[in-house]
C-alpha cells in the first residue's frame, strides 16, 4: 500500500469513529461557545476596542477547545490495545500521525465554520483590512495548533495526569504560533498593520513543526 | 561526588569571591545608574549561563536518542547530563529574571515590561519548567525518551520565539556587547564582569556534576532493584 493510501485508511477510520460518536466535535463546539460567552462578560464586547481583542479571544477559545478534544484523540486507541497493534503494523508510524492531524484539523475547522459567524454577530465585527485573508489565517493557525497538539497528546498518552500534562507542555511551545495567529487576525480586523509578516511566520512554524513531528513520531510511539 | 565537592567547591567559591570583590569594590561606579548598575555583574553572567546550559541539554538529549538502542550505558549517562543541565538552566534563568526585575524597578520604574528579550527569556523559563514537569509526570523507561524529544522541540522553538517577539516588541537596552561602535562597557568594568562569568560558570558546572552524580546513583539503584525483583521472580518460579 502506498503512503497516501495508508494515511487515507487511517483518516477514514478516524472520521467514521467521530461520525458515530460526535464526542470531539460536540465537546469542542460547546466548550468554545462557552469561552466566547464568558469572555464577553469579562470584557465588554460593545466597546470600540472589541476589534482589537476579538482575535485574541477567538484563538484562545480555539486553543482551549482543541486541547479538550486532543486529549481524547489517542485515548480511543488505547481501548482493546489498538495502539499496540498499530505499533506492530508494518505501515509507517508517521502515516498514523499524519492521518490524526488531518482528522483533528477537519474537526477544528468545523468548529470554526460554526463559531466564525457567531463571533461576528456577538462582537459586531467587520474587517477593516482584507477580510478574505482570514481564509488563509484560519487554516494555517489551526494546523499549528493541531500538529503540535496531536504530537504532545501522543507524548503524554501514557503518563500520569495526561489530561493535565497536555496543556502544560503544549502551551509554552505554542506561544510563537499563538502570537502570530492573534497578530495576523488583529491586523486583518483593524486594518492598522499588514498581517503578511505574521502569516509568513505562521506558515514557517507549520512547516518546521510538521516536519519535526513526522520525524520524531516513531520515537514517541515506541517509547517504552 | 566527594571529589567534585573537594576540588570544585573551593575553586568555584574562590573565583566567585574574586568576582564579588571586583564587582563591589574595584569596578568604577556607573555614570547614570550609580551603584545599582553593579547588579549587572550578576544579572548578565546568570543569563549567559541560562543560555549556555540549554545547549548542553540539547546535545545530551540528542546523544541519548542516538545511542539508546546501540549503547544503553552511554545513553543513561547522557540522560543524566540532560536532566542536570535542565535543572541548572532553570536556576540560572530564574536568577536572571529576578535580578532583572530588581534592576528594572529602580532604573525603569517598573518591575516588568513585555519587551523582546524579557519575554523571550520568560518563554525559555516556561519551556524548561514544562520539560521538568514532563519528567516528573512520566514513569518508567519512557521518561527519558519523551524528555529528549521535548528538548529538541524546545531547541527548535526558542529561536522562533526570539524572532517573533522581536517583531512584536522591542525597552531593553540595545546589545551591550558586539553592538557596533559606541557600545561596550568601560574597560575598568571588564575584570569584574569576566571574573563573575568565570565564577558562575564554575559554580554551574559544579552543580551539573553533583546533580549528574546523584542521578547516576539513582539510575543505579533502580537497575539494582529491577534486577533483584527479576531474580526473586525466577526463584519463585523455580
Amino acid at each position: 500500500m502506498s503512503y497516501a493510501r495508508i494515511v487515507w485508511a487511517h483518516l477514514q477510520k478516524d472520521l467514521r469513529l467521530e461520525w458515530r460518536s460526535k464526542d470531539a466535535i460536540n465537546g469542542m463546539l460547546f466548550f468554545s461557545l462557552l469561552v466566547v460567552v464568558l469572555f464577553s462578560f469579562a470584557f465588554d464586547p460593545t466597546m470600540a476596542v472589541s476589534r482589537q481583542i476579538a482575535g485574541g479571544i477567538l484563538w484562545v477559545a480555539l486553543l482551549f477547545a482543541s486541547t479538550t478534544a486532543l486529549n481524547q484523540t489517542w485515548t480511543r486507541e488505547l481501548r482493546h490495545q489498538v495502539l499496540d497493534a498499530q505499533r506492530m503494523a508494518p505501515s509507517p508510524a508517521s502515516a498514523l500521525f499524519l492521518a490524526k492531524v488531518l482528522a483533528n484539523f477537519l474537526f477544528v475547522t468545523m468548529i470554526q465554520v460554526v463559531l466564525g459567524p457567531l463571533f461576528i454577530i456577538f462582537y459586531n465585527l467587520h474587517a477593516l483590512g482584507q477580510g478574505w485573508l482570514m481564509a488563509l489565517v484560519l487554516p494555517l493557525g489551526t494546523l499549528a495548533l493541531v500538529v503540535n497538539g496531536t504530537f504532545f497528546a501522543a507524548l503524554s498518552l501514557r503518563t500520569r495526569n495526561r489530561e493535565m500534562l497536555l496543556p502544560l507542555i503544549l502551551f509554552p511551545v505554542s506561544i510563537p504560533a499563538l502570537l502570530a495567529m492573534v497578530q495576523s487576525t488583529t491586523g486583518i480586523l483593524t486594518g492598522e498593520f499588514d498581517p503578511g509578516l505574521w502569516m509568513r511566520m505562521l506558515a514557517g512554524y507549520d512547516i518546521i513543526f510538521l516536519t519535526l513531528c513526522l520525524l520524531l513520531f516513531e520515537t514517541i510511539l515506541n517509547a517504552e | 561526588m566527594r571529589r567534585v565537592l573537594q576540588f570544585g567547591l573551593p575553586v568555584a567559591l574562590a573565583i566567585l569571591a574574586v568576582g564579588f570583590y571586583q564587582a563591589i569594590y574595584v569596578a568604577p561606579t556607573e555614570a547614570t545608574m550609580g551603584n545599582i548598575q553593579r547588579i549587572f555583574y550578576y544579572h548578565v553572567p546568570s543569563n549567559i549561563m541560562g543560555l549556555l546550559f540549554p545547549y548542553v541539554n540539547l546535545v545530551a538529549s540528542i546523544v541519548f536518542l542516538a545511542t539508546r538502542r546501540s549503547n544503553p550505558m552511554r545513553a543513561q549517562a547522557a540522560d543524566a547530563v540532560a536532566l542536570a543541565s535542565a535543572e541548572v538552566t532553570l536556576v540560572f534563568v530564574s536568577i536572571g529574571l529576578v535580578t532583572g526585575m530588581l534592576w528594572a524597578k529602580p532604573v525603569w520604574g517598573i518591575w516588568w515590561t513585555w519587551d523582546a528579550r524579557l519575554t523571550s527569556v520568560l518563554v525559555l523559563w516556561l519551556i524548561y519548567v514544562s520539560y521538568l514537569l514532563l519528567r516528573r509526570f512520566t514513569a518508567g523507561g519512557q521518561t527519558q525518551t519523551l524528555a529528549a524529544v521535548l528538548s529538541i522541540f524546545a531547541a527548535v522553538d526558542v529561536p522562533i520565539v526570539y524572532m517573533s517577539i522581536r517583531w512584536w516588541r522591542t525597552q531593553h537596552p540595545a546589545p551591550v556587547f558586539f553592538g557596533g561602535p559606541g557600545t561596550g562597557i568601560d574597560p575598568h568594568m571588564m575584570p569584574a564582569f569576566l571574573w563573575n562569568i568565570a565564577g558562575w560558570f564554575a559554580w554551574g558546572l559544579m552543580l551539573v556534576m553533583l546533580r549528574y552524580n546523584l542521578e547516576r546513583k539513582r539510575q543505579h539503584v533502580e537497575q539494582e532493584s529491577a534486577l533483584r525483583s527479576l531474580e526473586s521472580g525466577q526463584e519463585v518460579a523455580r
